[in-house]
C-alpha cells in the first residue's frame, strides 16, 4: 500500500484533487490498495457526510443515502416490502461482516474481481492500460459473455447493482460541475478500448444517493444467484426480476442479469419479447434466449448462457405462480 | 491517534496511516486475539465488533475509527466468566486449531444481535431467524479450514438460548 | 495396571487449551511481542523460469532496513529441501518463488517496498502443463511416503483383456492447496549464536534440526517454540522458507524479525497437492468378483525437488485382487514444489478407485454396497454398520430418478482406508509434588487434540486424574518427537508417553525418559484404519448447484482415545473431502505460468452454509499388537473416499459422471 494523506470530506460538492479518491466502507478500496492495484495519494473519507439515511421520495419512491450500509439497507422495512429484489440481492452478496461495512455508493463502484486485475504483477488492461488482457486466453470462467471487448471481458461483481438496474434506480451525483442524475443502467461503460474506466463518473464526482422510483411491479420481485459454493462467493450468474401478470399475460416485467457483463445487464430485449405475452415458462425461456443471442462466450464460460436461461425461466415462473 | 478498545482508550503515537485496525490491534496494542487469515476480507478470522457491529478489521484503516468502540475477543465475558458464545464453543467443541475461533465468536455475537433486530438473511423464509440453516448462512463469512462448523452451530444455538 | 476408576482414555475430555483458544489468549507463532521487531515481506518471482540479474530498490521507501537477494544474501548450508536454499542462486524455478526479502521497521513499509522493487530478470520460456503424454515424463524410483512407484502381482493386462466386465476410465484431480487458516509464520531472534524461532509448524524437533543445518548450528542451539498451530494439513510438516527468511533477516539486521506469509504466497511457497491424471482399469467377473486392477497415475513436481503424489498406492491395499498393476509417472515442470496435503496419495487415489468401482457397479447392475462387500472383506463390518445407520438398503440404483421440486437427489458411497503407523519419539515424565506429573514431549497440537489425549494417556498410566498431569509440548527443547503427520501423532507420542509413565512406575524415582525407536522398528506392518463414507446430495436442475444433504462416515480406527476430539477429526476430514469433490481447484494459466486464483475469495473451501447434516460413528475396538493404546490414526481417513461418495451420489442424482474435479455447476448444466 502506497502512503497517502487522509482527510474527511469537507462537503458534498467539494471535488477531488488529482490522485485523490473517496473512501466509504473501504472493503474494496483498501483491499485493492493492499494489493498495490489502487494507489491513491489522498483518501477522502465520506463516512462523516450526512448520507446515512433511507428516506421517502414525494412520488412514493425511496432515496438511499450513498453511505447507507448494505446490511441496514437489506433490513429496511420499506425496501423489503416494496423492492424485495434489492434486499435479496444485498443479502446474497459478500458476508455479514462485509455488508456491515459496505456502502451503497461503494458497492456500485466496486471493481471487477477478474483474477488478473486483482494481481498487480499480472498484465491487465484495466489496471495497466496497454498491458494486454490475459483473461481472454487464460482464466475467464467467471468473465463476460455480453458486452466485452477484445481489450477486456471483465464482469461487474455487484449483486446489488443488478437489482438496482432492474428497478430503474437513479444515481444522484454531486460534483464540482454541479449535480446530475444518472440511471444505474447508464452508470457503467462498456470497456471498448478503454477498460480502465468503469463508469461515466468524472473524477471528483460524489454519489450522494440512489433513488428508487415508485414502481408497483417491484413489490413482486426477486433475486436469485447461482454460485460455486453455498455462501460467501461471487455470482456465477444471477437474475433480478419483477413481474406483473394480468389475465395470464405479462403486464409488466423487469429483468436484469448479473455476472455476465461488465455491468449489470438490463435485459431489455427479453422484457420487450415478453410484454403482453402469455406468462409461461416456455416464453420466459425464449425471452432469455432472445437476450442471450448477443452473447459471445469464450472457451470456458458458455455455461453462463444455460445458467441465465434456466434462472430466468425459474425466477419468472415462480413469480408468475405467486400471483396466481 | 486514538483508539478505544475493550473500554480502554489508547494513544498511538506516530502510527502509519496505512495501518489497518487489525494490525493496530495485533502489532501495536498486542491484542492478538483477532487473527489474520487472509488480510483481504475473505475469511473472517479478523472479525471484531465496531460499535457493536461485526466487521472485518483487516479492511478497515485504524485512522478512520478514532471515535469508535472496538471490542475484540479479549474484551468478551465478565470477571473471568466467559461470554455465553465462548461457553457454547467450549461446551460443544466448536473449534480445533482455534485460529478462526476468535473471529467466529465475535461474528456470532454480532450475528445474534442482528437476528435480534429482525434482520433477514439470504435464507430467511419465516420468523425463525435462528434455525440451524439461518445460523449457517449468517456465519458463512467465517471460514474454518479445520471444519469445526458442525460443532459451532449447536454452540451458537445454545448461546441464543435454544 | 490401569484402574477403571481413573480411566481417562476413551472419555470425551474437553480440550485442555479450550479456554485459551476461546478467549484469544492462545498464542500462535506471529504473536510474541519483541523489542524492536522488524517485519519481513517477500518479493516473489513474476516469471516461471529465468534468471534474476539484479534487484533495484526505490530509495524513497523509508524504514527499510535491508533488502536481501542472491546478490547479497549470506551463504546457507544445503539441506535435502532445495526450497530452503533461499537467495543462493540466480535461477528462478517457478512463479512465486521468493527472490528477495525486504525487512523494514513496519509491516506497511515492508509490504510497499516489496511491491515497488524492480527485478531485473531474464525470463525464459516455461513449461507448466501436466499432460499424461508429456515427453519428459518418467517413472520415479519411489513415491510418497517412500514406497516403490511401481507394483505388480499376477498379469493384469491379460486378466483385463479376458474379464467379463471392465471399466476403463481416467479421472483428473486439480492442484489443491492446504490453506490452513493460520498462514505460515515465524518470528526469529538471534541470541548470540543461538537462534530462537516462534514458528508455526507440525514438527518443532525437525524444524530445529533443519534450521540448524541451514545455519551451520547444532540442533540444540536452535530453539523452536510452537505453542499453538492454526492448522497445517501437511503444509507445515517440515521447515518452510518463512523460517529461513525470518532467521536470515534477523541475522542481517540484528533485530527480531517477523515473517508471516501473505495468504497469496501460500499458493506457491509452502506446498500443495499436485494435480493427477489417473488412468484406472478394473476387471470383474459377471457376478461381481474383481479379477484385475490397473491404476496408473500421472503427476507433476517442480524443477527443484521430486515429490510424487502417490495416488496409485492406495489401490495396492483396498481390494485383494489376483492381478494388480499400479504405477506412477511424474514430469518436472516450472511450477512450485508439491508437498504433503492431508492423506497425500490416498485422497486423490481413492477418488479414481472408488468412482471407477461405482462405474463398475453400474455396469454390472450391482448395488455399490454389495460390490464392496463382495470384494473388500476387511471393510465388511464398517460397511454393514455404516449402511445400516445411513439407511442405504432399498436404494434404487438407477440414476436420475428422484426429484423433489427442482432438485435431483441421489446417494453414493465409497470406502476409506489409511495406514496405521507410528514413528520414533521420546517422552519424559517427571513426578512433581502432590502426586502431580509433568509430561514433556516436543509434539504439537494442530487442533487434533494431541495435548488432551496425551494427558489422558498419562493419567491412566500413572493412575491419577487428568488434572494432575501437566503437559508440555510445542517446544524443540523437549524430548524429540516425530512429525504431526501421516495420522501418526497420537500413536507415536502416546507410545512414548506410555513408555515413560510405565518406566517411572516400575523403576520409581522422579523422572523417566522413554524412546520408542526400537519398539517402532518392530511394529506390525501393513495395518490400516478403514471406513466407509455415505453421501446424499441434491442437484438443482435449474442451476446445476450441488448441495450435500447428508454425509456420513463409519470408521474402524482401533481404540478411540477421545471421542470428542476424534469426532472433530473425522468430520473435519470429511468436510475437506467435500471441498475436494465440489469446490477446490487451483486454476492454472499456462501462459502466465501460475495459478491465478491465489486467495480465499477465489479458491473456495466449504463455508458454514455448505455443511448441512454430517455425522461420524466408529467401531471402538482396540487393535492389538500395534501400539500400547491400541489406536490407529484418524486425522486423514475422513478425506479418503468422502469425495468419491459425493461424486457417486451426484451421478446417482443426475446421471452425469464427472471425471474431472471439482464437480461444479458448469459441468451439470
Ligand atoms: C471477500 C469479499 C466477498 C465479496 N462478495 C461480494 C458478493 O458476493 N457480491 C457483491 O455484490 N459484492 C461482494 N463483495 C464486494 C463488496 O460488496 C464491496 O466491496 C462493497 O460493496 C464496496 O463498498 P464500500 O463502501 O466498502 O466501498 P469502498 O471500498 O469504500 O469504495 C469502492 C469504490 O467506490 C468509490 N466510492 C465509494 N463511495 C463513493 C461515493 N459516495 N461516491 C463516489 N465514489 C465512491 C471509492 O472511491 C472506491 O473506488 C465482496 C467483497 C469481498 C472483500
Ligand atoms: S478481462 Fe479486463 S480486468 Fe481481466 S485481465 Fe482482461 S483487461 Fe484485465
Ligand atoms: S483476515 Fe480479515 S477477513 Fe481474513
Ligand atoms: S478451528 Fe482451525 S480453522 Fe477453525
Amino acid at each position: 500500500m502506497k502512503t497517502f494523506e487522509y482527510r474527511t470530506a469537507a462537503g458534498l460538492a467539494a471535488g477531488l484533487e488529482p490522485g485523490a479518491v473517496f473512501l466509504a466502507g473501504g472493503t474494496n478500496l483498501v483491499d485493492l490498495m493492499k494489493l498495490g492495484v489502487a494507489t491513491p495519494d489522498v483518501l477522502v473519507d465520506v463516512n462523516r457526510l450526512p448520507l446515512h439515511e433511507v428516506s421517502g421520495l414525494p412520488d412514493g419512491g425511496i432515496r438511499i443515502g450513498s453511505a447507507v450500509r448494505n446490511s441496514d439497507l437489506a433490513a429496511d422495512h420499506r425496501v423489503r416490502t416494496a423492492y424485495p429484489v434489492l434486499s435479496q440481492a444485498l443479502l446474497a452478496g459478500a458476508s455479514g461482516q462485509l455488508r456491515n461495512m459496505a456502502t451503497t455508493g461503494g458497492n456500485l463502484l466496486q471493481r471487477t474481481r477478474c483474477r488478473y486485475f486483482m494481481d498487480a504483477t499480472m498484465p491487465c488492461n484495466k489496471h495497466r492500460p496497454g498491458s494486454g488482457c490475459p483473461a481472454r486466453d487464460g482464466d475467464h470462467r467467471n468473465l463476460a459473455i455480453l458486452g466485452g471487448s477484445p481489450a477486456c471481458v471483465a464482469t461487474h461483481p455487484s449483486d446489488m447493482a443488478v437489482a438496482l438496474a432492474a428497478v430503474d434506480a437513479v444515481v444522484q451525483v454531486d460534483g464540482p460541475a454541479g449535480q446530475r442524475s444518472i440511471p444505474v443502467t447508464g452508470l457503467y461503460r462498456l470497456p471498448e478500448d478503454t477498460p480502465e474506466r468503469d463508469t461515466v463518473l468524472e473524477h471528483g464526482e460524489l454519489i450522494t444517493a440512489v433513488d428508487l422510483p415508485a414502481l408497483p411491479v417491484a413489490a413482486r420481485s426477486t433475486y436469485r444467484k447461482a454460485r460455486d459454493r453455498a455462501s460467501y462467493a461471487f455470482a456465477a450468474g444471477s437474475v433480478a426480476a419483477a413481474l406483473r401478470v394480468a389475465d395470464g399475460l405479462v403486464a409488466d416485467v423487469r429483468l436484469a442479469f448479473g455476472a455476465v457483463a461488465p455491468k449489470p445487464w438490463r435485459a431489455y430485449v427479453a422484457e420487450e419479447a415478453l410484454r403482453g405475452q402469455p406468462a409461461t415458462e416456455e416464453r420466459f425461456r425464449a425471452a432469455a434466449d432472445a437476450e442471450l443471442a448477443a452473447a459471445r462466450p469464450l472457451r470456458d464460460n458458455a455455461y453462463k448462457i444455460a445458467l441465465i436461461r434456466n434462472l430466468t425461466a425459474a425466477v419468472l415462473t415462480a413469480l408468475a405462480e405467486d400471483v396466481r | 491517534m486514538r483508539l478505544t478498545v475493550n473500554g480502554a482508550q489508547h494513544h498511538l503515537v506516530g502510527l502509519d496511516p496505512r495501518t489497518t485496525l487489525l494490525d493496530a490491534l495485533r502489532e501495536h496494542l498486542h491484542l492478538t486475539g483477532a487473527k489474520k487469515g487472509c488480510d483481504h476480507g475473505q475469511c473472517g478470522a479478523c472479525t471484531v465488533l465496531l460499535d457493536g457491529r461485526r466487521v472485518n478489521s483487516c479492511l478497515i484503516l485504524a485512522i478512520t475509527q478514532q471515535d469508535a468502540e472496538v471490542t475484540t475477543v479479549e474484551g468478551l465475558g465478565r470477571r473471568g466468566e466467559p461470554h455465553p458464545v465462548q461457553q457454547g464453543f467450549l461446551d460443544h467443541d466448536g473449534f480445533q486449531c482455534g485460529y478462526c475461533t476468535p473471529g467466529q465468536i465475535c461474528s456470532a455475537i454480532g450475528m445474534l444481535d442482528e437476528a435480534g433486530k429482525g434482520w433477514p438473511s439470504a435464507v430467511t423464509e419465516d420468523d425463525d431467524l435462528l434455525s440451524d440453516r439461518e445460523i449457517r448462512e449468517r456465519m458463512s463469512g467465517n471460514l474454518c479450514r479445520c471444519g469445526a462448523y458442525p460443532a459451532m452451530v449447536p454452540a451458537i444455538r445454545q448461546a441464543a438460548g435454544r | 495396571m490401569t484402574s477403571m476408576l481413573t480411566r481417562a482414555v476413551g472419555a470425551p475430555l474437553p480440550r485442555l487449551e479450550g479456554p485459551a483458544k476461546v478467549s484469544g489468549a492462545a498464542r500462535y507463532a506471529a504473536e510474541y511481542p519483541q523489542d524492536r521487531m522488524a517485519y519481513g515481506w517477500i518479493v516473489q518471482s513474476p516469471v516461471a523460469r529465468g534468471r534474476l540479474d539484479a534487484v533495484l530498490t526505490d530509495p524513497a521507501e523509508e524504514d527499510v532496513l535491508v533488502v536481501l537477494w542472491h546478490g547479497n544474501a549470506p551463504h546457507l548450508e544445503q539441506t535435502d529441501d532445495p526450497e530452503l536454499a533461499v537467495f543462493q542462486s540466480d535461477r528462478i524455478g517457478y512463479r512465486g518463488q521468493p527472490v528477495a526479502l525486504v525487512v523494514a521497521t513496519s509491516l506497511e513499509a515492508a509490504r510497499r517496498a516489496a511491491q515497488v522493487i524492480h527485478l531485473d530478470i531474464a525470463a525464459e520460456e516455461h513449461d507448466v502443463e501436466l499432460r499424461a503424454d508429456h515427453p519428459d515424463r518418467y517413472t520415479p524410483e519411489s513415491v510418497v511416503p517412500d514406497v516403490p512407484a511401481v507394483s505388480g502381482t499376477g498379469d493384469a493386462e491379460t486378466a483385463l483383456a479376458s474379464a467379463a466386465v471392465t471399466v476403463d476410465v481416467t479421472y483428473v484431480t486439480p492442484p489443491l492447496h492446504n490453506n490452513p487458516m493460520e498462514p505460515h509464520a515465524t518470528i526469529a531472534r538471534w541470541d548470540g549464536q543461538d537462534l530462537i524461532l516462534y514458528d508455526s509448524n507440525q514438527h518443532p524437533s525437525g524444524i530445529a534440526e533443519t534450521l540448524g543445518t541451514v545455519f551451520g548450528l547444532p540442533a540444540e542451539r536452535v530453539h523452536v517454540v510452537t505453542e499453538h498451530v492454526g492448522g497445517g494439513f501437511g503444509s507445515k510438516g517440515s521447515a518452510r522458507p518463512n523460517a529461513v527468511l525470518a532467521a536470515l533477516g534477523s541475522w542481517v539486521t540484528g533485530r527480531p524479525v517477523q515473517m508471516a506469509l501473505p495468504r497469496q504466497a501460500m499458493f506457491s511457497m509452502v506446498g500443495h497437492r499436485a494435480p493427477t491424471v489417473q488412468h484406472i482399469r478394473i476387471g470383474a467377473s459377471q457376478d461381481g468378483v474383481l479379477t484385475a486392477i490397473d491404476h496408473q497415475t500421472h503427476t507433476q513436481s517442480s524443477r527443484l525437488f521430486e515429490f510424487v503424489e502417490s495416488a496409485s498406492v492406495v489401490t495396492r491395499d483396498v481390494y485383494p485382487v489376483p492381478h494388480l498393476r499400479t504405477g506412477h509417472q511424474v514430469v518436472r515442470l516450472d511450477m512450485p514444489t508439491p508437498r504433503w496435503m492431508r492423506a497425500p496419495g490416498e485422497a486423490p487415489g481413492m477418488i479414481a478407485l472408488e468412482c471407477a468401482m461405482d462405474e463398475l457397479a453400474e455396469r454390472l447392475g450391482a448395488d455399490p454396497l454389495d460390490l464392496r462387500l463382495r470384494n473388500a472383506p476387511r471393510h465388511e463390518r464398517v460397511l454393514r454398520a455404516g449402511a445400516e445407520r445411513f439407511g442405504w438398503s432399498g436404494r434404487d440404483p438407477r440414476p436420475r430418478r428422484r426429484r423433489s421440486g427442482e432438485w435431483w437427489t441421489g446417494t453414493g458411497m465409497a470406502l476409506a482406508t489409511y495406514p496405521a503407523t507410528a514413528m520414533p519419539s521420546t517422552a519424559r515424565v517427571r513426578a512433581l509434588a502432590d502426586d502431580e506429573y509433568e509430561v514433556a514431549i516436543a509434539a504439537t497440537d494442530l487442533g487434533t487434540g494431541a495435548r488432551t489425549i496425551l494427558a489422558q494417556i498419562a493419567a491412566d498410566e500413572l493412575d491419577v486424574p487428568v488434572g494432575r498431569i501437566h503437559i508440555r509440548i510445542g517446544d524443540s527443547t523437549l524430548p524429540r518427537a516425530s512429525v504431526a503427520g501421516g495420522s501418526s501423532g497420537s500413536a507415536s507420542w502416546g507410545w512414548a508417553v506410555t513408555g515413560a509413565c510405565r518406566e517411572l512406575r516400575s523403576r520409581g524415582g522422579r523422572e523417566a525418559v522413554f524412546d520408542t525407536t526400537e519398539l517402532v522398528r518392530e511394529q506390525k506392518e501393513g495395518q490400516h484404519a478403514c471406513g466407509a463414507h455415505f453421501a446424499e446430495v441434491r442437484v438443482s436442475a435449474v442451476t446445476g448447484e450441488i448441495r450435500v444433504s447428508r454425509l456420513f462416515g463409519m470408521y474402524d480406527a482401533g481404540r478411540i482415545l477421545n471421542p470428542r476430539t476424534a469426532r472433530a477429526q473425522f468430520l473435519g476430514g470429511m468436510i475437506m473431502g467435500m471441498g475436494m469433490a465440489l469446490h477446490e481447484e487451483s486454476v492454472l494459466d499456462p501462459a502466465q505460468g501460475t495459478w491465478v486464483n491465489h486467495d480465499l475469495a477465489e479458491y473456495h473451501i466449504p463455508t458454514h452454509a455448505d455443511v448441512e447434516w454430517i455425522d461420524a460413528a466408529w467401531l471402538d475396538e482396540p487393535e492389538t499388537g500395534l501400539n500400547p493404546m491400541g489406536s490407529k490414526g484418524i486425522g486423514e481417513i475422513g478425506i479418503v473416499g468422502s469425495p468419491a461418495a459425493i461424486l457417486n451420489a451426484v451421478h446417482h442424482a443426475t446421471g452425469v459422471r464427472i471425471r474431472d474435479l471439482p464437480a461444479r455447476l458448469d459441468k451439470l448444466l
